[in-house]
C-alpha cells in the first residue's frame, strides 16, 4: 500500500483547538447522531396529515410549445388529485431566474422542461399519473452543439462580479515572440452536481401562509423568492432546511421543486410533496457547463511567462445567462507582462447551466494548470520549479496586493510529503507488469468570498447560550463551526453553546455556496457574541448585522490556494487509470474545525477524482438533453475509485478578512484535483490528453497508435 | 399499464420490521423503501435515485443487504427487516459502527449514511460467511472467513455512493469494526 493517511487526528473528538479555545477543535459534528441513527428529516420527509404526491411530466421536445394537454387518462386514475398545466402558474408574479418560470406559458426552452405536474395520494400513483398525460407540441428547429465557432456567441460585460475580458500589454504579439510557446485546447463536458438527496420540497398552505421543507443550500433567499412570485409578505412564509442532502451549487438558489410543490398545495388544498426523480434532475437543477478553453502560453528560456492567454468558450441556455468563468483563474495565478483572459458564451436551446462546486475555478484550472504542465515540459523545467518561478507579487488581473498568498509554501510542503525530490521527468519509462506509473502536480486557486449575514445570541439564565442564523448546513458542519465561533467570541467553552439554523424564523443570512457560508454567518454570530460578551447589560440577546462591513471593498486581493499531487497507475491492456494517492496542502485562512475542514478538503478532492477520470456527460444533438441522466450512466466515483486521500493545510494569518481570519474551504478541494491527475496521466503515458474524463475508452485507444 | 393501477390490486403482507410486527395491505406496486418511509414513517432509510443505482435505501432483508427500492413490499411477506432505526441496542447506545462514524467523521450531509451502515454490516456478514468478491484471490479457499483489507472493503462497498465523498473515512470506520 503506498498511500498515506490524513494527519488530523482522526478519532480526537476534543473540543479546544490550538489556541486554546474552541476555535480550530476539531468538534464532533453536532447533528452527527441524528445522521447516524436515521433521526435526521429531510425535505421529502415531512409527513404531514394529509400529504400528497407530485410528480412531474418533462417536455419531450428541444424546443417548441405545447399545444394540447389530454389529461383524462390521468384524472380518470383512482387517487388522482389534480393535473397541472400550462398556464396554471400564470397567476404568479414573473419570477427574476427564468428557470422558476414553470407552467406560466406553454413555450419549451428545452428538454426535460416540467410542462405539467401531477398530484395523487401515494407516489406511485402520482407517477402512474404523470405517465397518462398524452402532451402534444408544436417544434421548432433546436441547437444544442457547442463548438469554437458557434454562431450566436458573445463576449459577457460581466463574470463572476468581475469583467468578461481582461487584457494588459499586446498579449498577441508577447505570444508571438515568446521563445517557448505552448498553444493547446483543453475541453471539459458538460458535469452534474447529483447531491445524492434529488432535490425536494414539502410544500403546506393554511390560509394565506404557507410553509415549504425544501432542500437547499440557501433559505433565505427561497422565502424572498416564494414572497415574490406568490406575492405574500415574507412574514407569511415559513421556510425550513433543517438537514439537506448535499447540493454543491445545484440548491444555491430555489429550483423548480419548491414553486412546484408550493403551486400543487395550493391547487388541491393539500400538503404537497414533490420530490423530482433523479432522472429528471439534470435538466431542470444545472449543470456544469461544457467548456473549450484556448490556453496559449508565451515564455522566455529562463522559464518565466512572456504572455498568457486564456480564451473560454462556453454555453448557457436562452432561459438565463449564466457562464461557466473558467478564464477567471488566469488573472489570478501567474505573473506575466501580457495577459489575455475572456470568454465567449452561446446561447443554445440547452437546459440551464447553473453553479457546480467551483463553477470556472475547476474547469479553469483543469486547463490552466494542464498547460502549466505541458510549459514545463517544453521547457524541461521541474513543474514545481516553474510554478515557483512565475509567482506574482500582485494580482496580474487586478494589479491589488493579495492579503495572503502560500502557494509556494504549499506546493513546497506537498512536494516534500509526496516525496517529489529526484522524481525523474521523463514521461512513458515507469513500467510495472502491464501498468505505466506517472505522478503529477497542479496548484489551485479560490476566492474568498463574503457576504452580509445577521445572526443574534442571546445568553440565558443557566449560562448558557443560544446563537441563531438561518444559515444552511448542507454537510459542511455549519451548526459546529459556528458554535466554536460563538464559544470563541464569548470566552465560554463550546458546550455551553447551542446552534439554531435552517428555519426562516431565524436570522436572515445569505446562502451556503461561494464557500462564503461559515465567513458571512461566522462573522455575524462572531460580533453578536463578542459583544454580548463585552456588554452584558446589551442582553440576554444581541442582534447584529454586518451590513457595510462585510461588504466593503477590500484593497486586497483575497484567495485561498492550494496544491495538489497524485500519482496513477495506466493499465495498458484495459486503458482504466486507477489512482494510487492524492495528496493536498491547502492555505485558506484560518482552519475553524480540523475535523470537518479535512473531510470538505478531501470530499471535494474525491469529486475532483471523478471529474478527471469518471463523470461524463454529453448533449445529445438529436433529443437535445443529456442521455447520461441517471447514476447508472454518469459515473460518480465509488468507493473502488477512491484511494487513501490525503489532505491537510498551512495556518495562515490573514487580518483582512473576517474576525475567524478564515478563508473559504468547500470548493478549493476539487480545484486542482484534474489538472494533478491528468498531469499524472502525461507523465505515466507520454500522452497528452486534452480533454475529460479520462476514460478507458479514450486512453486505450491513443495507447494503442502511440503507445 | 393502467390495468395495474385499478383498484383491488392490493395484497395483505406482515412484514417483522425492527423486531415488530406489522400487517399491512400494500400496493402491489410499493416497494420496500417506500412502504418503510410512507406507511411506518422509518425514513431514515434513503432515496436516492429509485431505480438501484446509488444504495441510499439500502437495508437488511433476513440478514441480507438490499437495495429497498428494487424490492416489491408485496414480495416480502414474513420477512425480517432490519433499517438504521434499529441498529442500535435498546436504549440509547448506538450500533458499534454508527460510533464509529462519528469518530471518524463518516459523513457529511448524512443522506447516503444509512444506507452506508446497512450495507457495511450486510458486507461484514458475507465476508465473515466466506463469500469471495472481485477482488479475493481466486485460489483462496472458499468457506472461511474472507479478510477484509481495505481493497476488500473499497470493493464491496461500491453499490453504495457518497457525493460528499467521506469514502476515505467510511472505510476507516468499518475497518474500527472489524
Ligand atoms: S434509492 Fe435504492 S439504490 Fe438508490
Ligand atoms: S455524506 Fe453526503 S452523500 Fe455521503
Amino acid at each position: 500500500m503506498t498511500g498515506t493517511t490524513g494527519t488530523a487526528p482522526s478519532k480526537d473528538h476534543g473540543t479546544t483547538g490550538p489556541t486554546g479555545t474552541a476555535l480550530g477543535a476539531p468538534a464532533e459534528r453536532r447533528e452527527g447522531r441524528q445522521k447516524v441513527t436515521g433521526a435526521a428529516r429531510y425535505a421529502a420527509e415531512y409527513a404531514l396529515p394529509g400529504r400528497a404526491h407530485a410528480w412531474p411530466v418533462p417536455a419531450a421536445v428541444a424546443r417548441g410549445r405545447v399545444t394540447g394537454v389530454d389529461t383524462s387518462a390521468a384524472l380518470a386514475l383512482p387517487g388522482v388529485l389534480a393535473v397541472l398545466t400550462p398556464g396554471d402558474a400564470a397567476g404568479l408574479a414573473a419570477p427574476e431566474d427564468g428557470t422558476l418560470a414553470v407552467l406560466r406559458s406553454a413555450d419549451v426552452p428545452h428538454r426535460g422542461w416540467c410542462v405539467a405536474l401531477a398530484v395523487a395520494e401515494t407516489p406511485e400513483t402520482a407517477r402512474a399519473a404523470a405517465r397518462a398525460v398524452r402532451v402534444t407540441y408544436g417544434t421548432e428547429a433546436h441547437h444544442v452543439d457547442l463548438t469554437e465557432d458557434a454562431p450566436g456567441g458573445y463576449e459577457p460585460d460581466e463574470v463572476a462580479g468581475g469583467p468578461g475580458r481582461v487584457e494588459h500589454g499586446d498579449p498577441e504579439a508577447a505570444f508571438a515572440a515568446a521563445d517557448v510557446r505552448v498553444d493547446v485546447t483543453y475541453r471539459v463536458p458538460p458535469l452534474h452536481n447529483h447531491p445524492m438527496e434529488p432535490h425536494a420540497t414539502t410544500a403546506h398552505w393554511e390560509g394565506d401562509r404557507l410553509t415549504v421543507y425544501t432542500s437547499s443550500q440557501g433559505g433565505t433567499t427561497v422565502r424572498a423568492t416564494l414572497a415574490q412570485l406568490f406575492r405574500l409578505p415574507e412574514e407569511r412564509i415559513t421556510v425550513v432546511a433543517e438537514h439537506v442532502g448535499g447540493g454543491f451549487g445545484s440548491k444555491g438558489t430555489p429550483r423548480p421543486d419548491v414553486v412546484l410543490a408550493a403551486l400543487a398545495a395550493r391547487h388541491t388544498g393539500r400538503p404537497v410533496t414533490l420530490a423530482y426523480p433523479r432522472r429528471l434532475l439534470p435538466t431542470v437543477v444545472g449543470h456544469r457547463a461544457p467548456t473549450v478553453q484556448r490556453l496559449r502560453l508565451g515564455a522566455g528560456t529562463d522559464g518565466r511567462l512572456t504572455a498568457l492567454l486564456h480564451e473560454v468558450t462556453t454555453h448557457t441556455s436562452h432561459v438565463r445567462e449564466f457562464v461557466e468563468y473558467a478564464a477567471v483563474v488566469s488573472r489570478v495565478m501567474y505573473a506575466t507582462p501580457a495577459l489575455l483572459s475572456t470568454h465567449r458564451v452561446v446561447p443554445l436551446d440547452v437546459p440551464s447551466p447553473s453553479w457546480m462546486r467551483a463553477p470556472g475555478e475547476a474547469p479553469g484550472m483543469y486547463a490552466l494548470e494542464s498547460a502549466v504542465d505541458e510549459l514545463a515540459d517544453a521547457l524541461g523545467t521541474d513543474p514545481v520549479e516553474l510554478r515557483v518561478r512565475n509567482e506574482p507579487r500582485r494580482e496580474p488581473g487586478s494589479g491589488k496586493p493579495f492579503s495572503s498568498r502560500h502557494v509556494v509554501e504549499c506546493l513546497r510542503e506537498g512536494a516534500r510529503r509526496f516525496g517529489w525530490a529526484g522524481r525523474d521527468p521523463r514521461p512513458g519509462v515507469r513500467r510495472e507488469g502491464p501498468l505505466l506509473v506517472g505522478t503529477g502536480v497542479a496548484a489551485a486557486t479560490y476566492p474568498f468570498q463574503v457576504a452580509p449575514s445577521t445572526a443574534t445570541a442571546e445568553a440565558r439564565p443557566d449560562g448558557t447560550f443560544v446563537v441563531r442564523v438561518n444559515a444552511a448546513d448542507i454537510g459542511t458542519g455549519a451548526r459546529t463551526v459556528l458554535a466554536q465561533i460563538a464559544a470563541d467570541a464569548l470566552g465560554v467553552p463550546l458546550e455551553r453553546v447551542r446552534t439554531e439554523v435552517g428555519h426562516s424564523d431565524l436570522p436572515p443570512a445569505p446562502l451556503a455556496g461561494g464557500s462564503c457560508g461559515t465567513a458571512s454567518w461566522g462573522w455575524a454570530v462572531h460580533e453578536a457574541c463578542a459583544r454580548l460578551a463585552a456588554h452584558p447589560e446589551e442582553g440576554p440577546t444581541v442582534h447584529a448585522d454586518t451590513t457595510g462591513e462585510a461588504d466593503a471593498d477590500s484593497p486586497y486581493a483575497r484567495h485561498a490556494f492550494g496544491a495538489h499531487f497524485a500519482e496513477v497507475a495506466v493499465d495498458t491492456v484495459t486503458g482504466e487509470v486507477r489512482v494510487r494517492r492524492l495528496l493536498g496542502v491547502f492555505a485558506a485562512g484560518r482552519i475553524l474545525n480540523a475535523r470537518t475542514a479535512r473531510s470538505q478538503f478531501t470530499g471535494a478532492m474525491v469529486m475532483g477524482l471523478g471529474m478527471a477520470l469518471t463523470e461524463h456527460s454529453t448533449l445529445d444533438p438529436a433529443f437535445g438533453d443529456f442521455p447520461e441522466s441517471d447514476l447508472a450512466s454518469y459515473h460518480v466515483p465509488v468507493h473502488a475509485d477512491v484511494p487513501d486521500i490525503e489532505a491537510d493545510w498551512l495556518d495562515e494569518d490573514d487580518t483582512h478578512l473576517n474576525p475567524m481570519g478564515s478563508k473559504g474551504i468547500g470548493e478549493i478541494g476539487i480545484v486542482g484535483t484534474a489538472a494533478a491527475l491528468g498531469n499524472a496521466v502525461h507523465h505515466a503515458t507520454g500522452i497528452r490528453f486534452r480533454e475529460l474524463p479520462l476514460t478507458p475508452d479514450r486512453i486505450l485507444a491513443r495507447l494503442l497508435c502511440e503507445g | 399499464m393502467t390495468s395495474a393501477h385499478q383498484p383491488g390490486h392490493h395484497s395483505e403482507v406482515t412484514l417483522r420490521v425492527n423486531g415488530k410486527p406489522h400487517t399491512l395491505r400494500v400496493d402491489h406496486r410499493r416497494v420496500l423503501l417506500d412502504l418503510l418511509r410512507e406507511e411506518l414513517d422509518l425514513t431514515g432509510s434513503k432515496k436516492g435515485c429509485d431505480h438501484g443505482q446509488c444504495g441510499a435505501c439500502t437495508v437488511l432483508v433476513d440478514g441480507r443487504r438490499v437495495n429497498s427500492c428494487l424490492l416489491l413490499a408485496v414480495a416480502l411477506d414474513g420477512s425480517e427487516i432490519t433499517t438504521v432505526e434499529g441498529l442500535g441496542g435498546d436504549g440509547d447506545e448506538p450500533h458499534p459502527l454508527q460510533r464509529a462514524f462519528l469518530d471518524r467523521d463518516a459523513l457529511q450531509c448524512g443522506y447516503c449514511t444509512p444506507g452506508q451502515l446497512c450495507s457495511a454490516l450486510g458486507m461484514l456478514a458475507e465476508a465473515a460467511a466466506g463469500h469471495p468478491s472481485h477482488v479475493t484471490d481466486p485460489a483462496a479457499p472458499s468457506g472461511p472467513p474472507v479478510p477484509l483489507d481495505r481493497t476488500e472493503i473499497r470493493e464491496r462497498m461500491s453499490g453504495n455512493l457518497c457525493r460528499c465523498g467521506a469514502y476515505p473515512r467510511i472505510v476507516e470506520a468499518i475497518e474500527d469494526v472489524i
